[in-house]
């Protein structure tokens, strides 16, 4: 128990060594001072709580969310009408002015789209979401209300925080603040001053992918002109495309939108190994997909993003199976970047960045100095307890207690995570059940001196018995950290980080170090009584 | 030199006697915890409920006093404000919650922006008001329920640890302490109407974390006493085992308060309810430890047989071979 053979010892003081240096340039930023370039510098990263980092406020524009319910709402009207027996015939349709007006046949027609449209004039919440008005006796104009608008823009923003966050995660940022503001705007605050360039250029991305037919109808002069075909759009290519600068004419209905995707990976085309993205539609996509391609083989699809045409290949064969491969000029980055997007949904409305800062610490750095402070005269008062009642054994225990929390902060920075208000719970936890593995090794000495034992086995079985204990306590906690951070989201999981690496550090400090100074303590003096 | 000795030697303190009591208490503290959350609710914080954010800067200021700011805006009544330093030194965002219901009234609101503004503004003069405007809760509205479903997995895991490493009465206890200091822990903070923010998550977690700790160190305590004698009356070993670890639970609790009390007293005002909910976790983790789990092994009937190592066939016969009974 009280033998530690060469190799052993190496390991411990190596191991113990090594965490506690991983710590040193994270305490030596803490001073401020800067750390020698030439050398390694793994850091602990503080959260928004403790240091602040950088703010942005993205906008979205709410007409946007206007026209694309008005498209929507096209595109019901034209499948309800088709699918009417007998199908109704639609004509003069016009999306001017924020409403859709459009003609048919006669009065009894009317009636029999008033009848179909009314569960999406309905639609789902507590108030009407459009008024509908005959005119003409034949002319019906849908126009939204404005209840129904407001629902809908506070849906879209609802599910662009959700589409951020999962953006956010994805770049590995830790506990950004993501809250709305407003009814238009989102603020996003991420740890750290480093420049966000990154995160912009991923949130400013819409992500909104469609599939659409080519109108093979329009003449190029028409095209350059900007004149569209009935029916049909004129979409320019992306800059990053071979074509840029051209634009090609599109059938506007019919295509078929990238929300239908299980996943989206980085990849590279096997004949010219270009960057592409590989998407993967869900099953109803997979079926609309495979529909589309043999509906239209050897005709040209194109491919659009947020607007901009990427490619518009030909469909040699029909597409079965729900993947497709995405190409248009991409580099590695700009290719993983369109995919975390595409994974991650696209977001339901354009959001540009209006605002760009940094911001302190939520806690305040005044409060963060406060804190620190009363952590050292605690500290102090812990230690001052600790010798007091144990002697030689509560410096051994002190020492144990410098290294935990080196090691922690060493493995911390190793790891880069961040440490965040949560996280620091975490750690007081730890260094908690820390000292309580030393007090319980030190009673336990003391019981056993006290039924009548030698030093020696005295100390060896008061190891060996309180070990017990200290495992089955911290296991259980170590079971509790995993499965928080598993199943936890947030500051949940900034706890839980903490804790697991700080229990294993603990019981390493508290148990084996104190044991291997012990040893060496007894080995060299032979104690035949021991005041504890 | 003489060590100081927190408990006298060999105590022999009857804490079973008062068990039905106190475990009456215990029920009744529960119960009452459960219904004040229900009633009065959590006053949940601009963390969770989102509220009003203003934003002003200091002009003949190099730096924004954002402590007396802290200390001011804390007296309106409007619960602890997050400031936040923004942009130039001189610049602070102040976000404070609402009281309920005036977050869907705009110029309700805004009314209540405009009062923390002229609260500032009688106190500093040269101040610029940029922005007061309605904000939403800091965590995702899936916050609580991955919370929720976290902590139930991670309870019915280490329920099972407990069983397998011990019986299946310790893991019952280990949960009904868990759930006492939990219930307790929310039950004060709806009493008392404290502001639960994500750092309260972060204190009853932790709170978790010792409850479990204290309950395994007794437990194990037990497991080995139950081990050594066969024959005593289970009260009594409880007994033995308590007074056992009391030198070890005084002296841990008592570690633990000194590193709490100096961050209670003169600690930042913006963690007092983290330390307030921590410190009182700590109180009723190591009550809950004697008093809550310990008479739920008598009461499953914990028997001293359930940690006789089992005999192996082999074994058996060589017993048999040696002739002995």
């Amino acid at each position: 128990m009280l033998n530690f053979p060469m190799w052993k010892r190496l390991w411990l003081w190596g191991i113990t060594l090594a965490a506690s240096l991983a710590a040193l340039p994270s305490l030596v930023s803490l001073t401020g001072q800067a750390w020698p370039q030439a050398l390694p510098r793994p850091t602990v990263n503080l959260g928004l709580d403790l240091a602040g980092g950088s703010h942005l406020l993205l906008e979205a524009q709410p007409a946007q969310v206007a026209a694309q319910r008005l498209e929507n709402m096209e595109e019901t009207v034209r499948t309800l009408a088709r699918q009417a027996e007998p199908r109704v015939r639609i004509g003069d349709l016009s999306t001017q002015n924020n409403q859709l007006s459009f003609i048919v046949d006669s009065p009894a027609d009317v009636d029999r789209m008033r009848e179909a449209l009314l569960p999406a004039i309905n639609g789902t919440g507590m108030q009407r979401e459009w008024n509908l008005q005959v005119v003409d006796q034949t002319r019906l104009v849908l126009t939204p209300t404005a209840q129904g608008l407001d629902a809908a823009v506070s849906q879209a923003m609802d599910s662009a925080v959700e589409v951020v966050r999962r953006r956010i995660d994805a770049l590995g940022t830790r506990e950004p603040t993501i809250i709305r503001q407003g009814d238009t705007r989102i603020v996003v605050q991420v740890p750290g001053l480093q420049d966000p360039e990154a995160l912009k250029s991923l949130l400013g991305q819409t992500a909104r992918l469609e599939f659409r037919l080519v109108d093979l109808n329009a003449s190029p002069a028409d095209i350059a002109a900007g004149i569209a075909p009935p029916g049909s759009e004129i979409v320019p290519y992306a800059d990053t495309s071979p074509f840029a600068g051209q634009s090609i004419a599109v059938r506007r209905l019919g295509g078929i939108r990238g929300d239908n995707l299980v996943n989206a990976t980085q990849t590279f085309e096997q004949q010219t190994n270009q960057p592409v993205v590989t998407i993967q539609f869900d099953q109803q996509g997979a079926a609309r997909f495979a529909q589309l391609t043999t509906e239209n083989v050897n005709r040209p699809f194109a491919i659009i993003l947020d607007g901009k045409v990427l490619s518009a290949p030909n469909i040699n064969e029909p597409i079965q199976g729900g993947n497709a491969q995405i190409s248009g000029g991409f580099t590695v980055e700009t290719a993983n970047e369109l995919a975390i997007s595409l994974r991650s949904g696209a977001l339901p409305v354009d959001l540009a960045v209006v605002e760009e800062r940094t911001v302190g610490p939520d806690l305040g750095a005044d409060s963060i100095r406060r804190g620190l402070l009363a952590i050292m005269v605690g500290s102090l008062a812990v230690v001052v307890l600790m010798i007091a009642s144990y002697g030689r054994f509560g410096v051994y225990a002190t020492g144990a207690l410098v290294f935990n929390v080196l090691m922690i902060l060493g493995i911390m920075a190793v790891m880069n995570t961040t440490l965040t208000l949560p996280g620091i719970a975490g750690f007081v936890l730890t260094i908690g059940a820390a000292v309580d593995a030393n007090v319980l090794i030190n009673e336990r000495i003391r019981e056993e001196l006290r039924r009548g034992r030698r030093v020696v086995t005295a100390i060896e079985s008061g190891y060996k018995e309180a070990s017990r204990a200290i495992y089955d306590a911290n296991v259980t906690n170590f079971i509790a950290g995993v499965l928080l951070f598993l199943f936890g989201s947030g500051p949940v999981r900034g706890f839980a980080v903490v804790l697991v690496i700080g229990l294993f550090t603990s019981v390493f400090t508290a148990v084996v170090l104190t044991r291997l100074w012990v040893a060496d303590w007894v080995r060299r003096n032979r104690p035949t009584e021991l005041n504890i | 030199m003489r060590l100081l000795k927190l408990v006298p030697e060999n105590t022999n303190f009857k804490f079973m006697r008062w068990r039905v009591p106190f475990f009456a208490v215990s029920i009744f503290l529960i119960l009452a915890s459960w219904v004040l959350v229900a009633v009065n609710g959590l006053n949940f914080g601009v963390d969770f409920a989102g509220g009003q954010e203003i934003r002003v800067t200091f002009t003949d200021r190099a730096e924004a006093p954002i402590p007396e700011l802290r200390e001011q805006l804390g007296q309106l009544g409007l619960g602890d404000p997050v400031i936040q330093r923004f942009g130039d030194p001189n610049s602070v965002s102040i976000r404070v919650a609402l009281p309920e219901g005036v977050e869907s009234q705009p110029e309700a609101a805004a009314a209540i922006g405009e009062r923390v503004a002229s609260a500032i503004d009688s106190r500093f003069p040269n101040v610029r008001r940029d922005a007061n405007e309605t904000v939403s809760g800091k965590v995702a509205g899936e916050f609580r329920t991955r919370a929720a479903y976290a902590l139930l997995a991670a309870m019915l895991a280490v329920a099972v640890y407990i069983w397998v490493r011990f019986e299946w009465q310790f893991g019952v206890g280990a949960m009904f302490a868990l759930v006492h200091d939990v219930s307790l822990t929310m039950g004060l903070f709806a009493l008392f109407q404290l502001e639960f923010s994500l750092q309260i998550v972060a204190a009853v977690l932790a709170i978790i974390g010792y409850s479990l700790n204290d309950t395994i160190v007794i437990y194990d305590r037990i497991r080995e006493n139950l081990m050594k004698y066969r024959k005593m009356p289970l009260v009594e070993l409880l007994d033995l085992s308590v007074n056992e670890t009391l030198a070890r639970t005084v002296m841990t609790s008592l570690t633990l308060l000194l590193a709490l009390i100096p961050l209670l007293l003169f600690g930042p005002a913006s963690l007092f309810g983290l330390v307030a909910a921590i410190f009182f976790g700590l109180f009723v983790g190591t009550y809950s430890s004697v008093y809550a789990a310990g008479p739920i092994l008598l009461w499953t009937g914990v028997r001293s047989d359930s940690f006789i190592p089992k005999e192996s066939p082999a074994d058996r016969q060589e017993r048999i071979a040696r002739g002995e009974a």
